[in-house]
Parts: C-alpha cells; structure tokens; sequence
C-alpha cells in the first residue's frame, strides 16, 4: 500500500469512527439545528415584522423571511463550530488522541476525520433547517445552478469552520472550553455580520467591521443565489475568505496535534 | 535462574536512552536520565508523583520530544525513525483511553482497521482478546458502564491489537482495587511469558518487586538506583537476621559471641546484621556455634519502601515542586 492509500484508508475511518459517534450520541446534532431554527422562528413569527418594514429596500422588495434565511443557513453552518470543537477536545482530554499518536497511523487522519464528519453534519442541519424555512414561507428563486452553488459556499464555509473549530478543540484544556471558545464563531460573527440587517443599517464603527468580517459575504452571496439577484464580487470574496480561515484553521489544528497532550 | 538471566541480558536492547532531559519552562522534570533494557525484561520505573516516569514514557513513546539526550527503541533512533517505532510499540497511558461512544468490541475493531489488518484477521483477533481479558459479556457494551478494571483491561486489549514487541504501561494499577489489581499483575505476567518487553511505571513498590526483572528509581527526574529487586534491598542497610531463643542465658550467650547484635530482652530476640547475603549467615551461625539453642531464625530483608527512604534521604511522597 502506497502512503497516499493508508491516508486515505485512516482517514476514512476516523470518518466513520466520528459518524458513529455523531449517530450515539445525536443531543449537538439536534442543538445545532435547534439554535438557528428558533432564531428563524422568533425574527420570522416576532421580531421580523418591524425589522422587515424598517428595511424598505435593502430586502428588494421580498418578505423579510427571504432575507433573512440566507442568514439563518450561514448561522446553521457556525452552529456546527461547537460540536466539532466539543468533538476534537474530547479526544484530546479522553486520551485518544495520546493513543494514535503513539499508533503509526496517518498524523492528520483524526483531524480529518473530524472535518469531513463536521462537513457532512453541516450539510444535514442545514437540509433540516432549509425545510423548517420553507414551511415558515421561505420562497427561494434559485436556479438549479444557484442551488448547486448554495451547497457549494455552505460546504466551503463548513470546512473553513471545522479546521478552526479543530484547532479551537485543540488549544482548549477542557470540553467546556472548547465549547466556550467556538461562541464568537456561532453568535457574535453571525449577529455581526448581515444575516438579520444589512451592515449599512448598522452604527459606523459597527458598519465597518460588519462589511469586512468573513461571514458578510458568505451571507450576501447566499442571499444572492438564494433570491436570484446578482451575486457580484460576494461569491469570491466569500470562497477567497474560506481559503484562508481553512488554511489558517489548518496550520493552526496541525501544531495543535503535535502538541496535544491532556 | 541464572543461565536465564544470563541470556536475557545477552539478548538485543530494547530500550536505550542516554541522558534524556526535559523542563517545562523553569521546572525541570528529567536531569539526565540513562537506560538500558534488554528485549523480554520487565523493567520498572518507580518513584513517586512527579518524579518523571509519565514523562519519560511520553518520550520513549514518541508522544513528545525530549530536550537532549539520545533514545532508540528496537533499534530505531526517536527522532529519526519515529514512525518505526510507533510500529513495534504499545502504550497504556496512565489512563484508560478508550472510546466512550463505541462498545468495547468496537474499540478493538477500530484499532485493527487503524492497524490496516485484514477484516478477517481483525475479527480474529478482538475475539481472542475480548476472551482472554474476560470482557466478552461486555463487549457490546460502552466502556461507561464498565468498571474501572474492566476498562483497563480493555485498553490493555486495544494496545495489544498490534502485537507489539514493547508495551508501555503508565501506572497499570492506579486507582484499581486489590482483587483487579491482581488480576492485572497475572495479565502482565502472562505477556512476559510472550516474550514481550515491558516498561513499566508504577509508584507502588510491592508492585515493581512483584513484577520487575530490575528496577530504575527516580527521583525528582533523576535515576538514583538501579538493580534487581534484590539487590536494591542489599543496598540499604538494615538487613538482618533475627534469631529468637528459648531463655535469657541462650540469649546471653549469643549477645557474647555476636556483640555486633542488638538485643532484646524482653523477646529474648537478638538481630545481627547480615549484609552478605548466605555467606555471612553462615559466618554468623558458626561463630553463634552449635553449644546456643536457637528457637527460630527469620532473615529480613527490607522492603522498597525502605530503599526509597534510603537512597533518596526522602519518604516516598508527592513530589510537586
């Protein structure tokens, strides 16, 4: 067997190792669909009333749901942040980790396993939470294409997330922590990024920071493919935003293995 | 006894550190530590919290890298040949890691796909081990509703999926109660008898007496003797032999021909010193002569308890700088 293949085969199995667990124990599956799935609830059904007439044009004319849906996908992929990190730190602290190591099996295997698993959880909730949006009147315009590109940007993002969640789940000394250090990633970015409203609503020093944070793009170019307007630069920057949080993500969860000792 | 310990020291290194030294920003944990253990030994690292044995495993097993000093294990060197080492090795960390989602079938399972064995031989083999480490009725149970022998005795069946030919094992018995710790004791006889090598820590002395061909102890990240369980206990004074006698006058007549002895009347028990092992007692029971009527003769040889105080100056305690 080439180097290449046993990669490929440790790989795959930390994947379904990492499956199997997500199947035994569903409870952070189930909560990150349920945080974004009240969210959509409450702006739709409570709070989105006012916030949709205060709009105006910045919604181009469509209910206040179809704007912010893109949002609450972009919500349901940070969501996933806290289990990855919960996940990776668990075997850290638990020793697994100390035992591959000392096992002559692919050094990036685990983490690997622990991404795709975090990409494929991603791609279930927010299934789930685009189906809840529909019934809550969500009315996409995108084309089939659009579609495939939507999958596209969540994949991209999820995987950005999951390397930067690994690495937080690294660092972090205990599963509570780990849990902890993902927050900004799941609330504060989401709120402060134009998932709810657009950034040029926001108070100025607020604004700037909105328009130029990573998850402003990835939710305009949602948006965008979600009610076929034009995406424009949003698209790239988003994928260009995801290149880099992974690679960053990466580098960082890498010298975290090496390190890792509970 | 000794045609066989003659050829297990003949045989290959297992494990060869030379001067191996860690700190931890202004905490040094190991000052210099060498060793030398043949394939199929059971060597000991004993010493107390915080002497250095977890480190030096974490070492050896490639887990982190030491700050100087060189190390090969099986013949390949640490740094350059990490990988080969992880291959011929086995680790039982000082605590039971194992997978706490999967059944304890399933944690053998896994290690034999990360090992890339054969299914067939992956299903043979944790069948084996789930028999011979008495967990079958467990086996699709997870390890949380295990108790605390039995998750190590499957962690010790997850390090021994891929036959390794040197087992680390962190303090095998901590936190274990007697009855698993016996148990534990006979598992690890039993893979001696495999021919396996051990390196072995552990902070319990019966423990290193009971399963060690020799015995390294540290202190404070230092090796402050090395031997045989025996001859760590020569080192220390306090050997003796303790003779009981019948009256006062026997016990009198000895006191005259041995007055190296402390005497004690009210026992009637005299205690010689006995350094030389059956040589000196031979030399003591001749000049006791045959005229005294010993009532009953016992040879004390202290226990590792007493060679830790004696060789470190320190009771055998936590060690937290």
């Amino acid at each position: 067997m080439t180097t290449l293949t046993i990669a490929a085969q440790d790989s795959t199995t930390m994947l379904g190792r990492e499956l199997k667990h997500t199947l035994r124990f569903p409870l952070l599956l189930i909560g990150s669909i349920l945080v974004p799935v009240v969210l959509l609830l409450l702006f739709v059904y409570i709070l989105g009333g006012p916030i949709g007439h205060g709009l105006g044009n910045a919604a181009r004319g469509a209910p206040y749901v179809d704007f912010l849906v893109p949002g609450i996908l972009m919500m349901t992929v940070a969501a996933g942040s806290g289990t990855t990190a919960i996940n990776v730190n668990t075997d850290m602290t638990g020793g697994m980790i100390d035992r591959f190591r000392t096992m002559a099996v692919t050094r990036g295997a685990l983490l690997t396993g622990h991404v795709g698993a975090s990409v494929l959880r991603t791609l279930v909730t927010t299934a789930v939470v685009t189906g809840v949006a529909l019934l809550a009147g969500f009315r996409p315009q995108a084309s089939v294409a659009g579609w495939f590109a939507v999958v596209g940007i969540v994949a991209a993002f999820s995987f950005a997330l999951a390397w930067l969640s690994a690495a937080l789940g690294l660092v972090a000394k205990t599963v509570a922590g780990a849990n902890g250090s993902t927050l900004p990633i799941q609330f504060l970015l989401p709120f402060l990024s134009s998932a709810f409203v657009p950034a040029g609503s926001m108070p100025t020093g607020v604004r700037w920071f909105t328009a130029h944070q990573p998850f402003t793009p990835v939710t305009e170019s949602l948006r965008a493919l979600l009610t076929g307007t034009p995406a424009g630069d949003n698209a790239y920057l988003a994928l260009a935003w995801c290149a880099a949080m992974a690679l960053a993500g990466y580098l960082w969860a890498r010298a975290g293995f090496r390190r890792a000792a509970r | 006894m000794c045609g066989m310990n003659a050829t297990k020291h003949a045989t290959r290194t297992a494990v060869s550190a030379n001067g191996l030294r860690k700190a931890y920003g202004e905490k040094v944990v190991l000052d210099g530590v060498d060793l030398s253990i043949g394939e199929g030994e059971v060597f000991a690292l004993l010493g107390p919290n915080g002497a250095g044995k977890t480190t030096t495993v974490q070492i050896l097993s490639t887990l982190i890298p030491a700050d100087a000093g060189t190390a090969s294990v099986m013949g390949h060197d640490l740094r350059g040949e990490a990988g080969a080492v992880r291959a011929v090795i086995g680790v039982t960390g000082q605590f039971s890691a194992v997978d706490n989602l999967l059944t304890g079938e399933e944690n053998l399972l896994l290690m034999g796909r990360l090992l890339h064995l054969p299914a067939a031989e992956r299903r043979a083999r944790t069948a084996r081990l789930l028999e011979r480490f008495d967990l079958i009725e467990a086996a699709r149970r997870t390890p949380a509703t295990y108790s605390g022998g039995m998750t190590r005795r499957l962690d010790i069946a997850m390090t021994l999926m891929g036959r390794p030919r040197l087992i680390f094992l962190d303090e095998p018995t901590t936190g274990l109660d007697p009855r698993s710790r016996h148990t534990m004791w006979q598992l690890i006889r039993d893979l001696v008898a495999e021919g396996v090598t051990i390196l072995l820590t552990t902070q319990y002395l019966e423990e290193a007496d009971q399963l060690a061909d020799r015995i390294a102890v540290l202190d404070r990240g230092r090796i402050v003797a090395e031997g045989t369980p025996e001859e760590l206990k020569r080192r220390i004074p306090g050997a003796h032999i303790r003779l009981r006698f019948a009256d006062a006058a026997s016990l009198e007549a000895a006191a005259r021909a041995l007055p190296e002895g402390t005497r004690d009347d009210e026992e009637l028990v005299l205690r010689v010193p006995n350094e030389g092992g059956i040589a000196s007692l031979r030399e003591v029971l001749a000049r006791l002569g045959d005229g005294v009527a010993v009532d009953d003769l016992s040879i004390h040889t202290p226990d590792l308890d007493d060679v830790f105080f004696a060789l470190t100056g320190n009771p055998a305690k936590e060690q937290t700088q």
